[in-house]
C-alpha cells in the first residue's frame, strides 16, 4: 500500500464527514480535514497498523489574512517503515484561533506546536507547556508571522532596556 | 612607529613609552570568537593555516571575555542575542576593541526584520567596520591592521588615555546613515 491514493481512500472512508478535499500534486498527497476531527485523523494515521506514519516531520501554518477561516495548519507525517510522507491541514479562524494538540500522538510535535503559537498565535487545546519558543516569554508585541504584523517590528529590535540612559557629557579630568 | 630612531651600531631603538605600549598592544590582541552566522565561518577560516591570523598578532582566540581584548562580532545580531553580546561586552578589561565584522553585524543588512539588530553599534561600540557579506579573511585582516594603526594613535597616559575616553556616540543612539 504505497499508492498516496489509496491512503487518501482509507480516510476519506474511515472519516466521510471530515475529509473536506485531497489534492496530489507530483505523488505528494495532502488531505485537508475539519478542525473537529483533527485528534481522530491523526491518531488513525499514526496507530493504524497499515498506516503506521510514526514520524511527525513538521508543524507549520500559513495566514491566510483575507478569508474566513484564516489560519492554516499543516502538519507532514511520514512512516518510516513504509517510507511513505503525507501531509494534512487544518483551517481555524482568528476567532476561534484553537486547535486540538497532536503532542499527545506525535511527542515531537510538542516544540512544533510551540513555534506555531510563537510565531502565529494559534493555540493548541491540550498542550502540555504552550509557551513562546523563539521570542522572549515577556515579549508583548504580538505574533510576528502574521500578515498585519508589521515587518520591521513594532520597535522592539530598537529597544535596549538592558542599556543605561545615556551618560552626561563626560568631563575632562583637569575640570572635575 | 613613525619617530623612533634607529642607530645600527648601537643597536638602540628610541621611541616614547606610549608608543612601546601600544605597540605591544597592538602585537597582542586577544580575540573573542562571537561568531553569530556564516560570518563566523570566513573568521574560523582566517585562524586556519592558509590564512593564518596569528601574523597579525591576534590568534589567540578566547571563550572568555575575561581573557580577551577584541570582539570581533560576525554574523547577525539577533535583538534576543543582544542582551548577552552586551554583557560579554561588559566583562572585557579594558582598553577594549570592536570589530563589526560583515553587513549584518554592521547594518542588519538585508534583514530588516523585527527580530534583527540594525546593526551592532546600537548596544557596544565599534571600533572597526568590516564591510563584505561574508568579508574574506583578508578584508578582516584588513579590519585588523586598522585597528592597529588606530591603536598605536591611541593615547595611554593623560587626560586622553584611551581608558577614561568619553564614547562619541552614547550607545543606543540610532546611527544617522546617509
Amino acid at each position: 500500500m504505497n499508492d498516496v491514493r489509496a491512503v487518501a481512500e482509507r480516510l476519506q472512508r474511515q472519516f466521510p464527514q471530515d475529509v473536506l478535499a485531497v489534492t496530489e500534486f507530483r505523488g505528494d498527497l495532502s488531505v485537508m480535514i475539519r478542525k473537529t476531527a483533527l485528534l481522530q485523523v491523526g491518531r488513525f494515521l499514526k496507530e493504524e497498523p497499515d498506516l503506521n506514519f510514526d514520524y511527525i516531520v513538521h508543524v507549520s501554518s500559513v495566514d491566510y489574512p483575507t478569508e474566513p477561516e484564516r489560519f492554516e495548519i499543516v502538519y507532514e507525517v511520514y512512516s518510516i517503515r513504509r517510507r511513505q510522507r503525507i501531509r494534512f491541514k487544518t483551517r481555524v479562524s482568528e476567532a476561534d484561533g484553537e486547535v486540538d494538540s497532536l503532542s499527545s500522538v506525535w511527542y515531537g510535535a510538542n516544540f512544533m506546536e510551540r513555534e506555531v503559537y510563537d510565531m502565529m498565535g494559534i493555540r493548541f487545546h491540550g498542550h502540555p507547556d504552550l509557551r513562546r519558543i523563539l521570542m522572549p516569554d515577556e515579549y508583548e508585541e504580538g505574533f510576528p508571522l502574521r500578515k498585519d504584523f508589521p515587518l520591521q517590528g513594532k520597535g522592539w529590535r530598537d529597544t535596549f532596556e538592558f542599556l543605561e540612559p545615556p551618560a552626561a557629557p563626560s568631563v575632562p579630568r583637569e575640570a572635575r | 612607529m613613525t619617530s623612533e630612531r634607529f642607530s645600527g651600531e648601537a643597536g638602540l631603538v628610541t621611541l616614547t613609552l606610549e608608543q612601546a605600549v601600544n605597540w605591544a598592544r597592538k602585537g597582542s590582541l586577544w580575540p573573542m570568537s562571537f561568531g553569530l552566522a556564516c560570518c563566523a565561518i570566513e573568521m574560523m577560516t582566517a585562524v586556519s593555516s592558509r590564512y593564518d591570523i596569528d601574523r597579525y598578532g591576534a590568534g589567540v582566540f578566547r571563550a572568555s571575555p575575561r581573557q580577551s581584548d577584541l570582539m570581533i562580532v560576525s554574523g547577525t545580531v539577533c535583538r534576543r542575542m543582544a542582551p548577552f553580546i552586551r554583557k560579554v561586552y561588559d566583562q572585557m578589561p579594558e582598553p577594549r576593541y570592536v570589530i563589526s565584522m560583515g553587513s549584518c553585524a554592521t547594518s542588519g543588512n538585508i534583514y530588516d526584520s523585527y527580530s534583527v539588530v540594525q546593526g551592532v553599534d546600537r548596544f557596544v561600540p565599534v571600533d572597526i567596520y568590516v564591510p563584505g557579506c561574508p568579508p574574506t579573511p583578508e578584508a578582516l585582516f584588513d579590519g585588523i591592521l586598522k585597528l592597529q594603526e588606530k591603536i598605536m594613535r591611541q593615547r595611554v597616559f593623560g587626560s586622553k588615555a584611551v581608558t577614561a575616553a568619553p564614547q562619541e556616540t552614547p550607545p543606543g543612539t540610532p546611527r544617522e546613515i546617509p
